[in-house]
């Protein structure tokens, strides 16, 4: 029944890094899946978020540069500065474009682009933050048959985000943190 | 799965006729164009132009003259800043520029110019370095309202304290409001500035090798282009720039995944500035 997942697309803000923190690290080593990472971060700053990762992660994280074909279990964050988009030919490309609710990378730009690219086989997760991005791309994925996984905004450290995507999407799931971790694992 | 596998989304097949249209019957080619992007971007004209669907937006844009510039504006917006990324612009000047010195005239390509943000500030660095008399700069677009907003040099003064402090970051030996006078809530480019610029009109997609060049800056411009274009615009590049000439590129684009790398060596690896090797 259930199309068999091909590629995850995540997206936080305010708390970002501790809720990553709980769920990239989890992933074990030979993960299938690539694990596309919007973070809002500020655009004047050289992003560390890869280098951080990596030290804590299995399997490979990279910050992406433009047209780079994804990998397998693989963890790509967008560039700070730029938007992070799927090509249909599973490639990764980068805009400049405006920013998107006042966000550049934008996670509905990320979600919008990666339902196009794979459909059903998308699972979007939308983590902790404090505005309204990805609430719109989550929809797009819902709508294409992707799955939806939001982090429960009672335990979110910012539910604004997490809350505006339930609300968009009435049928995501709402999960803990550590709950996403063990279901991403299983996908 | 009750789509066929083989089946375009209807959108999809709309979108691509649509590009066909628009390159048929204006030569505008933005067939090879990344999709995800473009396809945000007409998706973006279609709802505020008012079409119900890209079909509508093609009988209107082949019948309609008027509505080419309308949806070019869309395909071709670009946003930038002067002295974007401020270490591309130091690098430039500390490295690229004591070879720069060696020659007794220049060519420099800010290929995809869009408002001129990049050009004016590769003109203040030639400027603050004495390189600006002994060189040509290329400005070049697709975009007529682009070359048009270039040649006019004039930003909002909103968007000032950001270009200034890119500019001190980027080892500016001068202060920017040397350059502009502020007035109604803009900032006028000195003309002097473009007293060696070349305007023009120049596709990296359907057009070709116009001079030799020593520098080309094409920053942020093939991040829309598709890898086949993209190894297109980078042959183009490689075949105008005089032997060790420079290229430099956005801070997320790379050379790594084309056929033309092998042509480039790396000249400041972690700002994107190659050199064209030798041989």
């Amino acid at each position: 029944m259930a199309v068999r997942a091909e590629a995850i697309v995540m997206g936080a803000s305010a708390g970002a890094l501790e809720a990553l923190s709980t769920i990239l690290p989890a992933l074990p080593e030979g993960f299938r899946l690539p694990v596309m990472v919007v973070v809002h971060v500020p655009p004047d700053k050289r992003s560390v978020l890869a280098e951080l990762f990596q030290a804590k992660c299995r399997i490979p994280v990279r910050e992406v540069e433009d047209k780079e074909p994804i990998a397998a279990g693989t963890i790509y964050f967008a560039p700070p500065d730029y938007h992070l988009l799927v090509e249909t030919d599973k490639g990764l490309s980068l805009s400049s474009d405006e920013p998107v609710l006042f966000s550049r990378p934008s996670i509905d730009v990320l979600f919008e682009s990666a339902a196009d690219a794979y459909g059903a086989a998308l699972v979007a997760v939308i983590l902790t933050g404090a505005n309204q991005d990805g609430a719109k791309g989550m929809l797009a994925v819902v709508d294409a048959g992707g799955r939806a996984i939001v982090q429960d905004p009672d335990g979110a450290f910012a539910p604004a985000m997490p809350q505006a995507a339930i609300e968009m999407c009435p049928a995501a799931r709402r999960m803990s943190l550590s709950a996403i971790a063990a279901y991403l694992q299983e996908v | 799965m009750t789509e066929s596998l083989a089946s375009e989304k209807i959108e999809d097949i709309e979108i691509r006729l649509l590009l066909e249209a628009l390159y048929t019957r204006y030569h505008y080619d933005f067939r090879n164009y990344a999709m995800a992007s473009i396809k945000r971007r007409l998706r973006q004209a279609r709802e505020q132009l008012g079409f119900p669907n890209f079909s509508a937006m093609q009988e209107s844009l082949l019948h309609e003259p008027s509505m080419l510039p309308r949806l070019l504006r869309y395909l071709t917006v670009q946003v930038s800043e002067m002295f974007r990324d401020p270490p591309y612009f130091q690098a430039i000047r500390d490295k690229v520029v004591p070879h720069l010195r060696t020659y007794p005239s220049l060519k420099v390509w800010i290929a995809g110019c869009s408002a001129g943000e990049e050009l004016y500030s590769l003109v203040i660095l030639f400027r603050e370095e004495g390189l600006e008399d002994r060189t040509i700069f290329y400005a070049t677009d697709i975009s007529q309202d682009a070359l048009h907003a270039a040649e006019a040099g004039i930003f909002t003064l909103d968007r000032i304290p950001l270009f200034t402090e890119n500019h001190r970051k980027s080892g500016g030996k001068s202060s920017l409001s040397e350059y502009y006078q502020a007035a109604y809530g803009r900032a006028s480019f000195d003309k002097s500035l473009r007293r060696n610029v070349v305007f023009s009109d120049h596709s990296l997609v359907t057009d070709a090798v116009f001079g030799e060049m020593h520098l080309i800056s094409c920053r942020n411009v093939m991040i829309y282009f598709d890898r086949l274009l993209q190894d297109r615009a980078l042959g183009l590049f490689e075949e105008s720039l005089a032997r060790k000439g420079f290229l430099g590129l956005g801070a997320k684009e790379s050379l790594r995944f084309s056929p033309h790398a092998a042509a480039f060596a790396d000249f400041v690896r972690e700002e994107k500035i190659y050199q064209k090797r030798a041989d």
